[in-house]
Formats: structure tokens, C-alpha cells, sequence
């Protein structure tokens, strides 16, 4: 349940981002982020929420992990 | 210059696999705390690559298999008010006293909605003005902001028709309690990585200054995991205990400071039940008073009702790494992800239900 998955961010509107992950997109808050994101960046999000911001790099080593395994179930 | 190949090459892993081998020095029982690695260790096919010597040990790291029957009996009570209740997917099917659980509640008519974010639940209130919304609050400490967060937007927007019954647990005292039960014999903990996120490295560090117990935050990659085992057996092998936080590039040491200011500004500690576990103290998250409109223990009078224990089910004893899955009677036979009887062979990551699923 604790399961988060790194999304890039494609565009902000005030606290909600538009996020994306293998061609899947989604809309996430920024509430709670500790540090402002910008778009490129990749979010761990979880629950609708971004949770914490991770290098690029680290983002999509992080995404290949999920795309190939167990993560997409969760993202609508 | 793409690190995802380090962490997955094989090669670098079957390097890894020949120190611990070589290192290991008799039975090494380590426990991970979190669904997610749950999943990641039986999917890699990490156990089977392992040292015999080393017994690999699911905790209590999966919300949904740790909520108390008599927290789902709340649920369940709720769900026969006139009520609107909105909450994760993974919870729906987790039976409670009698077997019963909210699927079959909605069945019969009740007003059930899967959510995939507490906003959302607040969005169903504020579309439907008439209707009471109450969210079905369970998750650590990755999830609890999330719902703080959802709460005071709630307040912000003087919104009257939507409250949260919080069932929130906090992973560290739960860890705290393990380490304390001399019933358990657990020689590592690899620690959750997303709770991690959230709090840092600091309110683990008891673990290894109290109990001497070598704890490391690990990733989810074959390789992170690979890493954690061989640190933890070293810092055994060489009586040099500490906390590790060897999941640098999602955690950082100090944690996520606005979530956790979030997180407390809405919530309190409270004595939580765990399944299989019991009374925790100081393990839960309860609503605060400044925020008791936006409580449903409250608004809707909720408490926790009294119910007998599932017959039969060992999840408590599957949850402290006392028993394996199969040595429970119902498992593959009564028990079974179908028609699971624990909660522990509900949540996909569940130990019952991972081992079910790799049929171990
Ligand atoms: S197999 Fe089923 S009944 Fe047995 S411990 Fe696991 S969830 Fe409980």
C-alpha cells in the first residue's frame, strides 16, 4: 500500500501537477512536497500526492524498475 | 550513466551474492517491513538465489494485513449509517468479524466508493452536498500526509460533510515492539523506503543504540536489496551496529519536514491496535481536537466495537516472522487469495498471499 512510483512532471497549475508515466497521465498535489518541483522533474507520488522530488536521472532508473514489475496497476 | 542498469546487472548482483556468501557466518533471519519489498523479493526471485542460511522474514509492513478486525468492524459499522464512505481499494475485501467485509456490505446496498487519493474522497463531498463523505483513513507514514494534507484542505474550505475515521499507524514503535518481544529472533531489519521519504533516517536510530539490531533503509531494485542483506550481516558479523540509510536517492537522511509538520499539525499519537500484534503504544494517529469537525470517531460517533477473532488464522504469528505462511492450517485450503479468511492473503502484499502466489 505504501507503493509510490516516480512520475515526471509535465506541467504545474498552482499546487496540482500534471504528471506522466509510461504514457499514462495523471494529475498530483504538490502540498506536501518539501521541496518546489519544477516541470522535468521526476515525484515520487503516492496517494495522489507527490511525495518527495528525485534527480532525472535517478527518476527514470527508478521508473524502469516499475514499469517492468509492479507498479502500474496502481496509476489510473 | 544510467544507474537503473547498475542496479539490476546482474553481474553486480551474483557479485554481491558471492560476499554474502562468503561473509555469512551460520543462520541470518532478516525481516522487511513494507509490502513493496514484499513483492520485490519474490518477483526478483531473490530468495531462491540466497544463501540457505538466510531465512527472509515479512513483517508487519503491509497496512492493510496489520488493521485490527475491531477497526474493520468500525468500517463495517460505519458503512450501515446513512453515509457515504470512500476508501482504498486494498480495503474493501479484508474480512472482518464473521468473514464479513465492506464488499459484501456494498453488495447489500451500503454506499461504498474506491478512492485512489483521500482528495478524491473530499471531491465526492463537495460534488455531493446532501451526502456525509467519510474516509476510511489506514496507511503509515507515507499516507498519513496525504490525509492531513486532504483535512486541512477540508477546514480551508469550510467543508461540512466530510470527515476522515483515522486508523493511521506509525511503523518505528511497531519496530519498537518487535525488537522488545524476546519471542522473536530477527538479526537484521531492512527498513521500509517510502516511509523512509517521509521520516528520515533519525526515529529509527533506537534500533541500533537500544537493541543493537543492524537496520538499513533499502530500494526495491535486486540490487538495493542484495546490499541492504550483506550490510546488515557485516555490521553483525563485526558487532558494529548502526542505522544505514543505503536508499540515498529517494531518502534523504532528514525526511520530508513539511510533510511530517503537515502530518502533526492534523494528527496526535495514539495507542493503536495492530493485528497480531495488539496495543501499540503511541503507534497510531488519531485526529486532533482543532480539527475533531473533520473526525469521524466524532461526527459520527464511531467507536471501536468489541468482536471475536477470526478462528483458525495465524497472521499474527505469520506477521512477527514466527511462523512461515504454510505452517498456518487454513493456508491453501480454507485460506486462499479467492476467498482469503486473514488479511495477511488479501492484500497482494501480504505474506500469505505473496507465498500463495510463488507457491513456496
Ligand atoms: S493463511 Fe490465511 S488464515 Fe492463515 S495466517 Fe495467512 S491469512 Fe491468516
Amino acid at each position: 500500500m505504501c507503493l509510490a512510483i516516480p512520475m515526471e512532471i509535465k506541467s504545474i497549475e498552482d499546487n496540482v501537477a500534471t504528471v506522466e508515466v509510461g504514457g499514462v497521465r495523471n494529475q498530483v498535489r504538490l502540498d506536501i512536497i518539501d521541496e518546489p518541483a519544477q516541470v522535468g522533474d521526476f515525484v515520487i507520488v503516492h496517494a495522489g500526492f507527490a511525495l518527495r522530488r528525485i534527480d532525472r536521472e535517478e527518476g527514470l532508473e527508478t521508473l524502469k524498475l516499475f514499469q517492468e514489475g509492479l507498479g502500474l496497476e496502481l496509476v489510473k | 550513466m544510467n544507474l537503473l542498469n547498475k542496479f539490476k546487472d546482474p553481474k553486480l548482483c551474483l557479485n554481491i551474492l558471492a560476499q554474502i556468501r562468503a561473509e555469512i557466518n551460520g543462520e541470518f533471519r532478516f525481516m522487511e517491513v513494507c509490502g513493496t519489498h514484499t513483492m520485490a523479493i519474490f518477483q526478483s526471485g531473490i530468495r531462491t538465489l540466497l544463501p540457505e542460511q538466510i531465512v527472509h522474514l515479512s513483517g508487519p509492513g503491509c497496512p492493510v494485513c496489520v488493521t485490527h478486525d475491531r477497526e474493520i468492524a468500525a468500517y463495517l459499522a460505519l458503512s450501515e449509517k446513512d453515509l457515504v464512505i470512500a476508501t482504498f481499494g486494498d480495503l474493501i475485501k479484508v474480512p472482518g468479524p464473521g468473514g464479513r467485509n465492506l464488499k459484501m456490505a456494498q453488495a447489500e446496498g451500503a454506499r461504498i466508493k474506491v478512492v485512489y487519493s483521500a482528495f478524491d474522497a473530499l471531491q465526492i463531498a463537495l460534488e455531493n452536498p446532501d451526502d456525509k463523505v467519510v474516509f476510511l483513513g489506514v496507511g503509515f507514514e507515507t499516507t498519513a500526509p496525504t490525509v492531513a494534507a486532504v483535512i486541512r484542505m477540508a477546514r480551508e474550505q469550510g467543508v461540512g460533510n466530510f470527515s476522515v475515521l483515522s486508523f493511521h499507524k506509525l511503523v518505528p514503535p511497531a519496530l519498537k515492539a518487535l525488537a522488545t518481544d524476546q519471542q522473536i529472533t530477527v538479526n537484521g531489519l531492512l527498513l521500509p523506503g517510502h516511509v523512509s521519504t517521509i521520516i528520515g533516517l533519525e526515529p529509527y536510530l533506537f534500533l541500533a543504540q537500544e537493541y543493537k539490531m543492524p537496520s538499513v533503509i533499502g530500494g526495491f531494485e535486486p540490487l538495493d536489496i542484495l546490499q541492504a542483506i550483506l550490510i546488515m550481516i557485516r555490521q553483525k558479523n563485526q558487532g558494529q551496529v548502526e542505522v544505514v540509510n543505503n536508499y540515498k536517492r529517494v531518502v534523504s537522511d532528514k525526511g520530508n519536514a513539511r510533510a511530517m509538520e503537515i502530518m502533526y499539525d492534523v494528527f496526535v499519537t495514539c495507542d493503536a491496535l495492530w493485528r497480531g500484534l495488539g496495543v501499540i503504544p503511541d503507534s497510531g494517529l488519531a485526529v486532533r481536537k482543532q480539527y475533531q469537525d473533520f473526525d469521524a470517531s466524532v461526527v459520527h460517533d464511531q467507536k471501536l466495537p468489541q468482536v471475536e477473532e477470526i478462528p483458525g488464522c495465524k497472521c499474527g504469528e505469520v506477521l512477527k516472522g514466527l511462523i512461515s505462511p504454510d505452517r498456518c492450517p487454513l493456508y491453501g485450503t480454507r485460506c486462499t487469495p479467492a476467498r482469503p479468511v486473514g488479511p495477511c492473503m488479501v492484500s497482494t502484499e501480504g505474506s500469505c498471499a505473496a507465498y500463495y502466489k510463488y507457491r513456496l
